[in-house]
């Protein structure tokens, strides 16, 4: 359905000190840097998946959704989407995706909710009938009922967020972009995206594929994630891959009377006169050796071994490929 | 077309959220352009004529003019505010919709404040009206017709060329405001008076002698070349260099980024 192969892009950014001595010197003789936001990214996304891209910022996620919903022009590679190229048959294209950027609006500062949506059926040339049938569903999807009628402006971030899904799609795209869908929501507006994402992808099958910071997101929503830095795909599994690959990682919390040695393969994280937390790889060194350490070294008190989470699994991701 | 009324429709929309601001923006457009018109007035007062013409052809030239300008930023601001809408990410929006990108860039304002100048602009003409010692026939009203549509469409053709530059940079710009809104000032008066060589560049270059100084000639009957009323369909042919330079710019952009 998405096929990306070797997709490059660099954008000249103009550099130049503050200050207006300096600025009125880069307007003669401007120094412009290369970045390279896209190096050489290759994958493919079949009907149905939802994808989650992860990355730090700045490391390519938002160039390659703005490449895939046919904005921006790749310096080289070539992209066929749904049998399209993007960027050459960009109206007929983009009746068949959903955009939504989670920090820019499309919806009217100051009127109604539905006048905005009224527009977008004139812009994707809905007939009655078809615009209904998706606003209904939407509507029961969503829980907008209420929120129709109410100025933009009077809405909560979560509401707005809502709204804004259901915006790009009333013309049923068979894809929906989403560039970072849960930014700023709190925890409950968060978890009613989520369900909701999920509930389209199942009923209608669409392709989802978003960009996220929480973790979260990825762990309710995708069954795949591509890890992009410094503009090259350095990851692509499903989550449980992820999991397994570092599920020799625990972290260990720990308190003791007495000061310890610890043992090779840990990794402490945070240390307090008699409390430790660490990491610990299983591969060089297993539970029962820190344990037997331990009660060598002197009574444990408490004691706890946690599951290496997401976010950590991410943050050693980023470090061990260099990215950050 | 019916998409445009559309995006107007939701703007009046918006405006009426705030009937007050509104109507003292509609007030003050209509005090700005009231002033233009007491220097002219005073001007007057002191000298009988400009170059060959006398109070009422430049009263005449400049309620048009100041039309065809209100018209032209009525409906083009979207062009004329450009640099927001591409600081805003409102093109990057704009691209994932299935028209053309013009369209959604007219739509994306309205500004419904300039029917303060409109309404200035055409009391100002109503009451030169009274006073002209021509007879209007025909051809005089065909010809003031299309002086509204084709200075518009220079006006607007200016407009699209500010924002085609603004996806190259949107530093320094401001020189640009020399020929519309400079050229809106300038053009209060008949272009002739400056000397032959703005004549020339405004004839050639940027056609606004077309849609002003030349039609104005027949107007005020200065001149018996009846083909003088279609020379400001003429200048509309500027249009297109313009909406070239702007497809140029949106390839540059979608190939280089914000």
């Amino acid at each position: 359905m998405i096929q990306v192969e070797h997709l490059s892009k660099s954008f000249q950014i103009r550099k130049r000190q503050a200050g207006l001595k300096s600025s009125l010197r880069s307007f003669f003789v401007g120094k412009s840097e290369n970045i390279q936001a896209l190096d050489d990214l290759s994958f493919t996304i079949e009907t149905g998946e939802i994808v989650g891209m992860i990355g730090p910022n700045g490391a390519g996620k938002s160039t390659t959704i703005k490449i895939l919903s046919g904005i921006l022009v790749p310096d080289s590679g070539t992209c066929t989407v749904l049998q399209y190229c993007p960027w050459k048959s960009r109206k007929e294209y983009v009746k068949k995706i959903g955009v939504v950027l989670g920090q820019r609006s499309q919806l009217f500062w100051d009127v109604p909710v539905e006048d905005t949506y009224g527009l977008l059926k004139d812009l994707y040339d809905l007939s009655p009938h078809e615009y209904l049938d998706s606003l209904q569903e939407l509507i029961q999807m969503l829980s907008l009922k209420e929120l129709l009628p109410v100025p933009v402006r009077q809405l909560s971030l979560g509401q707005r967020m809502r709204c804004e899904i259901a915006a790009a799609l009333l013309h049923r795209p068979q894809i929906l972009f989403l560039d970072e869908p849960t930014i700023g929501l709190d925890a409950i507006s968060k978890t009613a995206v989520r369900r909701f994402i999920r509930e389209l992808n199942q009923r209608r099958s669409t392709t989802v594929i978003l960009t996220t910071h929480d973790m979260k997101d990825i762990e309710s929503l995708s069954t795949r994630i591509l890890l992009v830095g410094k503009g090259k795909l350095l990851l692509d599994g499903s989550l449980e891959e992820l999991r397994h690959r570092f599920g020799h990682i625990k972290e260990v919390s720990f308190r003791t009377a007495e000061p310890i040695i610890l043992p090779k393969g840990a990794k402490i994280l945070e240390q307090t006169e008699y409390r430790t937390r660490l990491r610990l790889d299983l591969k060089s060194c297993s539970l029962n050796q820190l344990l037997l350490q331990l009660s060598q070294n002197g009574g444990i008190e408490d004691l706890a071994v946690e599951e290496n989470s997401i976010e950590e699994i991410v943050a050693q991701l980023y470090q061990q490929y260099n990215i950050i | 077309m019916k998409l445009y009324w559309h995006y107007v429709m939701l703007h009046l929309k918006s405006l009426w959220q705030y009937k007050t601001s509104t109507l003292l923006l509609l007030l003050g457009q209509f005090l700005v352009a009231f002033n233009l018109f007491l220097g002219m007035w005073f001007l007057f007062q002191r000298f009988h004529q400009v170059a060959d013409f006398i109070l009422e052809e430049v009263v005449l030239c400049f309620s048009i003019v100041l039309l065809q300008f209100s018209l032209a930023e009525m409906f083009g601001r979207g062009f004329d505010s450009f640099p927001i809408l591409i600081n805003k990410g409102e093109l990057d929006r704009m691209m994932v919709r299935p028209k053309s990108l013009m369209l959604q860039v007219l739509g994306a304002k309205f500004e419904i404040s300039r029917i303060g100048r409109i309404l200035q602009a055409l009391i100002t003409f109503l009451a030169v009206y009274q006073t002209i010692p021509w007879d209007w026939g025909f051809l005089e009203y065909l010809t003031l017709f299309f002086m509204l549509v084709g200075g518009s469409a220079v006006f607007m053709g200016m407009f699209i060329l500010y924002a085609s530059f603004c996806f190259f940079t949107i530093e320094g710009l401001e020189f640009f405001n020399i020929f519309t809104d400079g050229a809106r000032e300038f053009g209060s008066y008949p272009l002739a008076i400056y000397g032959r060589r703005i004549l020339q560049f405004t004839t050639v270059v940027i056609p606004y002698a077309l849609t002003q100084y030349y039609p104005l000639l027949l107007l005020t009957h200065k001149t018996d070349q009846k083909w003088f009323a279609l020379l400001p369909l003429v200048a509309m042919l500027f249009l297109v260099p313009c909406i070239a330079f702007w497809c140029f710019g949106v390839h540059h952009y979608r190939s280089s980024g914000s």
